[in-house]
C-alpha cells in the first residue's frame, strides 16, 4: 500500500461521568486510497465515536488522526480548513443529514463548491444524479419529494460532488429498506473505487460488509479485537468476539435453524486480546 | 387448528381527499402452536394489521372486513367489537410484545408489578398467589435472579434482559396469541439470537401462537414456520417457511430475496447495482412518510 489517506493512530475518544466511559481505546488504523474498510461491531461499542472523531467532530482525550499529510483538528466554532473537506461524511439517516428546505441540485452544489473551492474540477449536480441512479429532473425538487433509499443516494451524491479523498460513511445503510441496503452500499463501493477515494464504512451488518469491504475491522468496547481481510476474517475467525458474532447471524435459508446464542461464559472471553487476531492477511 | 383467522381486512386511513388504502383486504390465518412471519417492508403495512387484531388502530383509521379468535366456546369477533370485549382479550387471550422494551415497559414501577398486574386484573389473583407466578416466568424468560428482579426497574436491565421481561409480561395471562412487532430488531445480533430461541422454545413447550411482524427474512428464516410477504397493503405471497426460501412464486419475493445477503435467490452486488442504475426513478411519493 502507498501511504495512507488517512490514519490514526492510538486514537482515544473519553466522555466525562464516573467512571469515565473511554468509548474508543487506542485505536489505530490506516485506509489507503481506493481502499474500503469496513468497521462492525454491535450497539454502544464505539464505531461512531471513532468515526465523529476521525471526521474531527468528536473531542478526542488523545492520539492522532491524519489525512494525507493533515493533521485533523477537532471541529471548533469556525468554519474547518479547505483542505479538509477532502473528507466527507455520510450520516444514518438521510432525513436529517439533508436539508429539508433546500432544493436536492442546490445541495449537492454545496459539495460541487467545496471541490471548487481546493481547487479541484468541477461538476453538474445533475451529473451526480445520474451516478446515482436518480433522474436529472430530481435537481428542482426537495427531499421530501423521494424515499428513504432515494434520500440517502442523494446525500451520497452530495459527498462524493465534493471530490473526497476519503468517505467516512456511519451506518449509511441501516435506515433504508432490506431491498436496496445490499445495493446502495455496492453502489458506494463502486462510485469510491471509481473517484480513487478511500471509504470507511461502518454498519453492525455483517453480511453486507462481506460483500463490499476489502478490509474489516471487528470493535467490541472500543478497541479492535480482529482486523485484515474481509473474507478470511468471515471464513476463518480466530477471536471469539468475531466468531460469536458471525454464528449469530440468520442465514436466510429457509432452514428453520436458530443463530447460535452466546452465553455468559463467551462474553468473558470477548475482551480478550489476541495478537493473531490482527491484521490477518489474505490466504 | 386455526386461533386466529383474519379475512378481506381493510384498513383506510381518512383524508381530506377521502380515505386512502393503507391494507387492502388481506387473509391470513394463525395455526395453534405455530410461529406465523409477517414479512413486508416498511409501510406495507404489516404493524397496523397487527394493531387492528386488537383494536388498537389510530381514530384517523376505519377498518371493516373480519379477524376472528377461535376457543372452544366459538369464535370471537374481533373486529369492531365492543370496549368490554377487547378489555378481556387484550392481555388476556391475546398479548403484544413490541419493538423498544425500553417504551414498552413502565419505567417507574417494578418488575415485579407490572408483572403481577395484569394477573390480578384479568385471572383475579391475589397479590400473594401472584408472585410465585411472576417468579416462574421470569425463569421461563431466563432472566438471571428472578427474586432479585422482581423488585428492580427496567433501566436496571440490559436490553435483551428487558426484551425477556416484556416477554414475560406478555406471558403473564397464559395468552393463546402472542403478537410481536418487531422484537429483535432493536437489539444486538449476539442478543437477537437468544430472544429467537426463546420465542421458539416458548411455541413448543406451551403450544402458545405467534404472529411475528418483522421486515427482516433472516429473522424469519430462523424461526418462522409460515411466511406471508406483505407490500402496499396486499399479501403477494404466503407459503410456508422453507418454499418460501427455496422456491418463492411472486416477483416480489424473489426480488427480496435477491438483494438479501447469503439467501439462496442472492444476486451478485454487481447486478444489484445495476438494477438499481437502470430505472432511474424521478421523485416518488415516499413511502416512509405514510402516516
Amino acid at each position: 500500500m502507498t501511504a495512507p489517506v488517512l490514519s490514526t493512530s492510538d486514537l482515544v475518544v473519553e466522555y466525562r461521568g464516573r467512571p469515565v466511559v473511554r468509548a474508543v481505546d487506542r485505536v489505530s488504523l490506516e485506509i489507503g486510497a481506493g481502499e474500503v474498510v469496513a468497521l462492525v461491531g454491535e450497539s454502544g461499542c464505539g464505531k461512531s465515536s471513532l468515526a465523529r472523531a476521525v471526521i474531527g467532530i468528536e473531542k478526542r482525550a488523545s492520539g492522532s488522526v491524519t489525512f494525507g499529510a493533515l493533521d485533523v483538528p477537532v471541529l471548533g466554532i469556525r468554519r474547518r480548513p479547505r483542505a479538509l473537506t477532502g473528507m466527507q461524511m455520510v450520516f444514518q439517516d438521510p432525513n436529517s443529514s439533508l436539508n429539508p428546505r433546500r432544493r436536492v441540485g442546490d445541495q449537492i452544489g454545496d459539495g460541487v463548491r467545496a471541490a471548487l473551492a481546493r481547487g479541484e474540477s468541477g461538476s453538474d449536480p445533475r451529473e451526480w444524479l445520474e451516478r446515482v441512479g436518480l433522474d436529472t429532473s430530481a435537481a428542482a425538487r426537495y427531499p421530501h419529494e423521494f424515499s428513504g433509499g432515494q434520500k440517502q443516494r442523494i446525500a451520497i451524491a452530495r459527498s462524493l460532488a465534493a471530490r473526497p479523498g476519503m468517505l467516512v460513511a456511519d451506518e449509511p445503510i441501516s435506515a433504508l429498506d432490506a431491498s436496496t441496503q445490499t445495493s446502495v452500499a455496492a453502489l458506494m463501493r463502486d462510485l469510491c473505487l471509481e473517484a480513487g477515494a478511500g471509504m470507511l464504512f461502518i454498519s453492525h451488518d455483517l453480511s453486507v460488509v462481506r460483500r463490499i469491504a476489502d478490509r474489516t475491522l471487528v470493535m467490541y468496547r472500543g478497541r479492535i479485537v480482529e482486523s485484515g481481510h474481509t473474507e478470511t476474517i468471515w471464513q476463518d475467525p480466530i477471536h471469539p468476539y468475531t466468531e460469536a458474532l458471525l454464528a449469530a447471524i440468520p442465514v436466510p435459508d429457509g432452514a428453520g435453524r436458530l443463530p447460535d446464542t452466546p452465553d455468559d461464559a463467551d462474553r468473558l472471553t470477548w475482551t480478550e486480546t489476541i495478537p493473531e487476531a490482527l491484521e490477518r492477511t489474505a490466504p | 387448528m386455526s386461533i386466529l383467522t383474519i379475512s378481506d381486512l381493510h384498513i383506510s386511513l381518512r383524508t381530506p381527499d377521502g380515505p386512502r388504502p393503507i391494507v387492502d383486504g388481506i387473509d391470513l390465518v394463525l395455526e395453534k402452536g405455530r410461529i406465523h412471519g409477517l414479512a413486508g417492508e416498511s409501510g406495507s403495512g404489516k404493524t397496523i394489521t397487527a394493531l387492528a387484531i386488537l383494536g388498537l388502530l389510530p381514530d384517523s383509521m376505519t377498518a371493516s372486513g373480519s379477524i376472528t379468535l377461535a376457543s372452544d366456546a366459538g369464535a370471537t369477533e374481533l373486529l369492531g367489537a365492543p370496549r368490554h370485549v377487547l378489555g378481556a382479550i387484550r392481555g388476556r387471550r391475546v398479548a403484544m410484545v413490541f419493538q423498544d422494551p425500553s417504551t414498552s415497559l413502565h419505567p417507574q414501577i417494578a418488575i415485579g408489578r407490572q408483572l403481577t398486574d395484569h394477573m390480578r386484573h384479568h385471572l383475579k389473583l391475589r397479590k400473594d398467589a401472584a408472585r410465585p407466578r411472576a417468579l416462574e416466568l421470569l425463569e421461563r424468560v431466563k432472566v438471571p435472579d428472578p427474586e432479585g428482579a422482581l423488585k428492580k426497574f427496567p433501566h436496571q436491565f440490559s436490553g435483551g434482559q428487558r426484551q425477556r421481561i416484556a416477554i414475560a409480561v406478555a406471558l403473564a395471562c397464559d395468552p393463546d396469541v402472542l403478537l410481536a412487532d418487531e422484537p429483535t430488531t432493536a437489539l444486538d445480533v449476539t442478543v437477537q439470537a437468544g430472544i429467537l430461541e426463546l420465542l421458539r422454545e416458548l411455541v413448543d413447550d406451551s403450544g402458545v401462537s405467534v404472529l411475528l411482524v418483522t421486515h427482516d427474512l433472516g429473522v424469519m428464516s430462523a424461526v418462522a414456520d409460515e411466511v406471508t410477504v406483505m407490500r402496499s397493503g396486499v399479501v403477494v405471497e404466503s407459503a410456508p417457511r422453507e418454499q418460501l426460501f427455496t422456491h418463492p412464486q411472486h416477483e416480489y419475493t424473489k426480488s427480496l430475496l435477491a438483494a438479501l445477503p447469503g439467501s439462496a435467490l442472492e444476486a451478485s452486488p454487481e447486478t444489484l447495482v445495476h438494477d438499481l442504475l437502470a430505472a432511474p426513478a424521478a421523485a416518488a411519493p415516499s413511502q416512509e412518510d405514510s402516516p
